[in-house]
């Protein structure tokens, strides 16, 4: 394998950044949980990196919970847009002030 | 052929080797951050899905790249075959596929603080896994993963259904409840519910009550 570990580990962190501050910066709710899929995959990258390092089986079955809570998460999340949409039709996160208590 | 020479034929061959899997990287790693980048900044929620699956088969090229063959097959069947066909499906569903406009930021102080808070954590991101030398800890505690017999689909399935045989039960019972609850909160709600869940409607009554009024005056 000639590819160094490293470089997969910094991919994934720069990954994980452009992720998170697309969490930070978008107002859409749809492209926010697309967000969090890019720091799931960053994650899962690490996951997959550190498991050939360490020639450990541990790291890989890791990701695939990750998938599946991925999925179980996007289902119940676009559940939720969905029934939100209904009550306000919009998708922006700062027009869903009616939960303020 | 004897292995020797076998070996000396094969040495530039080898060579030849190392540079593909360098030019894969970088490759994946361009389509990769190319889609990242796309999903924060496209317009159109639909674009921003499109340049998901960009990424998602870019990790997909890693996963082969590092031998977890069976999980590339999985990312790309799972992510871009389930995840972002549900993604493209509710934004169609919902009517939301429209241009936004991204200049439009009620907080002003937001996105460079934002800007700022990201570059500091992939910094301490940076500085954690070189402190640790990049990867430090016990070898093939949960089975190795590399030279296996029946390769790494082999190894995966003997770890699943072993070490971590409970999680992989849990995740079933996760899965149950993730589809109820989606069947709960998108279902229509029923004529005479609630009368707060008709907030929309009662509104729309409101102003057609009110035009009526003024139609009569």
């Amino acid at each position: 394998m000639s590819v160094p570990g490293s470089y997969f580990l910094v991919l994934a962190a720069l990954l994980f950044a452009i992720g998170a501050l697309g969490l930070l910066v978008r107002r859409n709710v749809l492209v926010m949980f697309m967000c969090i899929e890019l720091m799931l995959n960053a994650a899962n990258l690490t996951f997959v990196t550190f498991s050939r390092m360490l020639n450990d089986i541990g790291g890989q079955a890791l990701v695939f919970f990750v998938l599946v809570v991925a999925a179980a998460e996007v289902v119940v999340g676009l559940g939720i847009v969905v029934a939100i949409f209904r009550r306000r039709a919009t998708t922006t996160a700062d027009d869903l002030h009616m939960l303020k208590g | 052929m004897s292995a020797p020479g076998a070996m000396a034929l094969l040495a530039p061959m080898l060579g030849t080797v190392g540079l593909v899997d360098r030019i894969v990287f970088v490759v994946a790693a361009l389509v990769i951050l190319t889609g990242a980048v796309g999903v924060v900044l496209s317009r159109n929620p639909v674009h921003a899905a499109l340049m998901l699956v960009l990424t998602l088969f870019g990790v997909a090229v890693l996963f082969v790249e590092q031998q977890a063959n069976f999980l590339a097959a999985v990312q790309v069947i799972v992510y871009a075959g389930a995840i972002v066909v549900l993604f493209l499906f509710v934004i169609m569903f919902l009517g939301v596929d429209r241009q936004e406009n991204l200049a439009e930021e009620p907080l002003k102080a937001q996105r460079p603080l934002a800007v700022g808070l990201m570059v500091l954590a992939l910094a301490g991101f940076v500085a954690l896994i070189v402190l640790g030398h990049w990867s430090v800890g016990a070898h093939s505690v949960a089975g190795a993963a590399r030279d296996q017999k029946g390769g790494d689909v082999a190894a995966l399935g003997r770890s699943v259904f072993t070490t971590y045989l409970f999680p992989f039960e849990a995740t079933a019972a996760l899965l149950v409840i993730a589809v109820v609850g989606a069947v709960v909160l998108a279902r229509r709600p029923q004529q005479g519910g609630p009368p707060e869940l008709d907030d929309g409607d009662s509104d729309a009554d409101e102003a057609d009550a009110a035009t009526e009024e003024e139609v009569v005056s």
